[in-house]
């Protein structure tokens, strides 16, 4: 299929990792059609210098392919009206590049809120900044509907986003999100930087996935660059991975739980969490394992000190998790509030290429550690945890069951670590510009990171994006018809990041 | 009535406005414990009270009279409606003019203030929460009256110093409809109070909010009188079901000062024993989903209903 559909398209570029086509209008469109008959997947679409590019995965195939189309023109077709997912990347594409995609059913701004100094700031040539017209809400009309404006600032200390509801007295009719306020120029800072200095900036894009964005960003330079880190690196990067996710999905069942008022989970998973997080301080020497991962392999080796930490921490899990996960289960009262709340249809979530636990709790059996392996999950490979329902309680429970995985895999893993350097050193560059992509699996879904290197082995062009970009649309689905006092409870089973997101 | 009646109606009435923070205090202190935290002092909240009064009141532009206003009209209401409880001495003068079912009326006041403060700015937050008040409050008003109803009955007086002397006396015993009004009565007092699992007084969720949506606005003296209402609010509640079904150890008037410092130490031993029950409770749920509540608050009408309904049954009967 993918074959097919690039066949008459030009010659490949130096794109590493999984190929790059150009295509014209004609095969862009084409792409578009793919999309809405559900045979291919959008994973991620941005916007560069005169060009638009989107990559795309074939589920029946397990393929992945980038393509990519010239906008020097200022006016690319637009993929939202055959796959309305595409909608946001392009509406950030249009804001930051200045780039038109005719027939884009939403042409409002997206993270252009109308506060920057200038208008299209990686455009070759950006515009001074100007006032945008109010933000128009999408309506929602008839008798008794009522809105509900909650953010950008709330009664919490959690990081700032807009939602309007319109509601029915208690029921949801409609949730829309406004975001954008987190947005730091991530993408702007990147061009220009050199591999180091972009490695750390890659690790604060979202700090709860510092090794999950540390680590793509390193594929897809050593992709770019076509060289390997030494064996012992890519398994200590599994490990550190597989640590944040057990620390992050503990603090998730905590909290998802909190948000249902039943505090004592959240204590619970709370310590764990501590413990989790305690462990990757002893073995990596930081407690969220930042800059730990780096292009070229590791920055810290695994002393016999860390890996006796790990393991005493799971076998701790391994004795107080199942507790936990049973409390969970026989709380009736926290039963009934998960329990068929914010259901995501599955036929959504294969639509929205719904990553991570929200895609395997509505039965999409995504999981790039398994579908698109990466060294070492090629050799080691996980279960992969998937539900049908959908709801809050199947977002729980693909999360307890990926602890439980990764536990596993972790005790499995450390028993065989190979030997070795921890670190390669970069190769030069070559003259011309290289590019390279790369997939990983992080704990809230697959984070997709691509990179152009040019002289001197400066990032000409850097984008990484997070799960949570295609997260947010379907929360949005998931809460109508759901009540006002229930969107919280949601949007925590949820738990996308807005600093991901707004970059 | 003599003059040291109206002395002990006074130490009371400052002792319950004095006590509350320090309930909530212990309250919170549990809670923290139950959940492995090592938890703020028990006098925490008398220095957020005065950090509180201290701090300077922001006030919605559009704000009407009424928002100023409320918060010490619901403190009033509340804390006149407490100083009706007999706490350690029972037979209070004020009691006499002001019976149980004036309590009932006086918290009824202090809501319906509440609900149109929190309507008064327009926010939707506050919109929502007194939308959901006077939901839950339509079937919690009743439902205390209907347990009230029944004390009554059994007792032969809406007096709660006479219903106290009652429970004390040999007419009292093991009742079924007494069981019921008990268990109706700790239902309202738990939707009353916004504890868990109608509402959750620890929460920054403000759309899952109920009581403090309503409060969400207010800042500075009104916030700590209104956190000071809600406080002997909790008081009184735990107060009421204390006086009633556990009136042991409570100084008859006139007691004496021995008879007093007794009274003092059963009352006070009362309330932590409830306060640890709820808090226990509390630990143990979580929060309903907000169409929920109703059949919860239900559930306390019910029973409320069926107790009087059995004590008339029983007494045509005999």
């Amino acid at each position: 299929m993918l074959e097919a559909l690039f066949a008459d398209s030009g010659p490949d570029v130096a794109h590493r990792g999984w190929p790059r086509t150009p295509v014209g209008p004609d095969s862009w469109r084409a792409i578009g059609e793919a999309l809405r008959e559900g045979k291919l997947d959008l994973l991620g679409l941005w916007g560069d210098i005169g060009a638009v590019q989107c990559v795309l995965y074939e589920p029946a195939t397990r393929q992945i392919m980038s393509a990519s189309l010239d906008a020097r023109a200022g006016k690319v077709p637009s993929l939202a009206p055959f796959h309305p997912p595409a909608s946001r990347l392009e509406r950030s594409a249009s804001d930051l590049f200045g780039i038109e995609f005719t027939g884009l059913p939403d042409p409002r701004p997206w993270l252009d809120h109308g506060r920057w100094p200038v208008q299209h700031p990686l455009a070759e040539s950006p515009r001074p900044g100007a006032a945008l017209p109010p933000y128009r809400f999408l309506e929602a009309e008839g008798p008794s509907l009522h809105q509900i404006a909650v953010g950008p600032v709330h009664a919490g200390i959690i990081e700032p986003g807009h939602f309007r509801f319109t509601a029915s007295g208690e029921t949801i009719v409609r949730l829309e999100e406004r975001l954008g306020y987190t947005h730091k120029g991530i993408d702007r800072l990147l061009c220009g930087k050199s591999i180091e200095e972009a490695a750390r900036l890659a690790a604060r894009v979202s700090g709860d996935s510092t090794v999950a964005y540390s680590l793509v960003f390193a594929r897809a330079v050593e992709a770019a660059l076509e060289f390997d880190p030494p064996p012992r690196a890519l398994w200590l990067r599994a490990v550190m991975a597989e640590l944040e996710r057990i620390a992050n999905h503990l603090g998730d069942v905590g909290a998802v739980c909190n948000d249902a008022a039943f505090s004592m989970m959240h204590a619970e998973c709370g310590i764990l969490r501590e413990q989790t997080l305690r462990a990757c301080a002893t073995a990596f020497g930081h407690r969220l394992m930042m800059d730990c991962v780096v292009p070229g392999g590791v920055a810290v080796d695994l002393e016999p000190a860390g890996v006796a930490a790990i393991l005493s921490l799971t076998a701790s899990l391994r004795g107080q998790f199942p507790e936990l996960v049973e409390l969970y289960e026989n709380t009736a009262s926290l039963q009934d509030r998960t329990v068929g709340t914010g259901v995501v249809s599955s036929a959504l979530a294969a639509q929205f290429a719904a990553p991570g636990y929200v895609g395997r709790a509505s039965g999409r059996s995504f999981d790039a550690r398994i579908c698109v392996p990466y060294p070492p999950y090629d050799a080691a490979p996980l279960e992969i945890a998937v539900r049908s329902e959908g709801d809050v309680d199947a977002r729980v429970w693909v999360r307890i069951q990926e602890i439980q995985h990764s536990i596993g895999w972790l005790e499995r893993s450390l028993a065989t670590l190979p030997a070795g350097p921890v670190r390669s050193g970069i190769r030069a560059v070559p003259a011309t510009s290289v590019e390279g992509a790369a997939l990983v699996e992080g704990f809230r879904g697959d984070v997709l990171g691509y990179a152009r290197l040019g002289a001197g082995r400066r990032i000409e062009r850097c984008h990484l994006r997070d799960p949570s970009w295609l997260l947010w649309p379907l929360l949005e689905a998931a809460i109508e018809g759901n009540i006002v006092a229930d969107f919280p409870l949601c949007n925590k089973s949820f738990n996308c990041s807005y600093s991901g997101h707004d970059l | 009535m003599s003059y040291s009646d109206w002395l002990i109606q006074l130490a009371q009435t400052a002792l319950v406005l004095g006590v509350a923070p320090l309930l909530s205090g212990v309250t919170r202190k549990i809670r923290a414990r139950l959940l492995r935290r090592q938890g703020a002092s028990v006098l925490q909240p008398y220095h957020d009270l005065l950090k509180l009064i201290r701090k300077e009141a922001v006030v919605a532009e559009n704000a009407s009279w009424l928002f100023r206003a409320a918060p010490y009209l619901i403190f009033a209401t509340t804390w006149v409606a407490a100083a009706l409880v007999p706490t350690f001495a029972s037979g209070l003068p004020l009691g006499a003019v002001a019976d149980i079912i004036v309590i009932v009326a006086l918290l009824g006041t202090a809501r319906f203030l509440l609900a149109l403060a929190g309507l008064d700015v327009g926010t939707s937050f506050g919109g929502l929460g007194s939308s959901r008040e006077m939901l839950f409050a339509s079937l919690a008003e009743p439902a205390m009256l209907m347990a009230v109803f029944t004390l009554s009955l059994f007792a032969g007086s809406t007096q709660l110093s006479s219903i106290s002397a009652y429970m004390l006396g040999p007419g009292a015993g093991i009742n079924i409809s007494l069981a019921l009004a008990l268990v109706a009565l700790i239902i309202v007092s738990i939707g009353e109070n916004a504890r868990i699992p109608v509402d959750n007084p620890a929460t920054h969720l403000e759309l899952t909010m109920v009581h403090e949506a309503m409060i969400l606005e207010y800042s500075g003296r009104h916030l700590a009188v209104l956190e000071a209402a809600a406080a002997v609010k909790l008081l009184l509640y735990l107060s009421l079901i204390a006086c009633v079904f556990t009136p042991w150890g409570t100084a008859v008037a006139g007691a004496g000062v021995l008879a007093y410092a007794v009274g003092l130490l059963a009352w006070a031993m009362k309330l932590a024993l409830l306060a640890f029950l709820l808090v226990l409770f509390e630990t143990a749920i979580a929060k309903m989903r907000v169409f929920r509540v109703p059949e919860f608050l239900g559930i306390a009408l019910m029973l409320g209903l069926l107790g009087t309904i059995l004590l008339f049954v029983s007494r045509v009967s005999r």
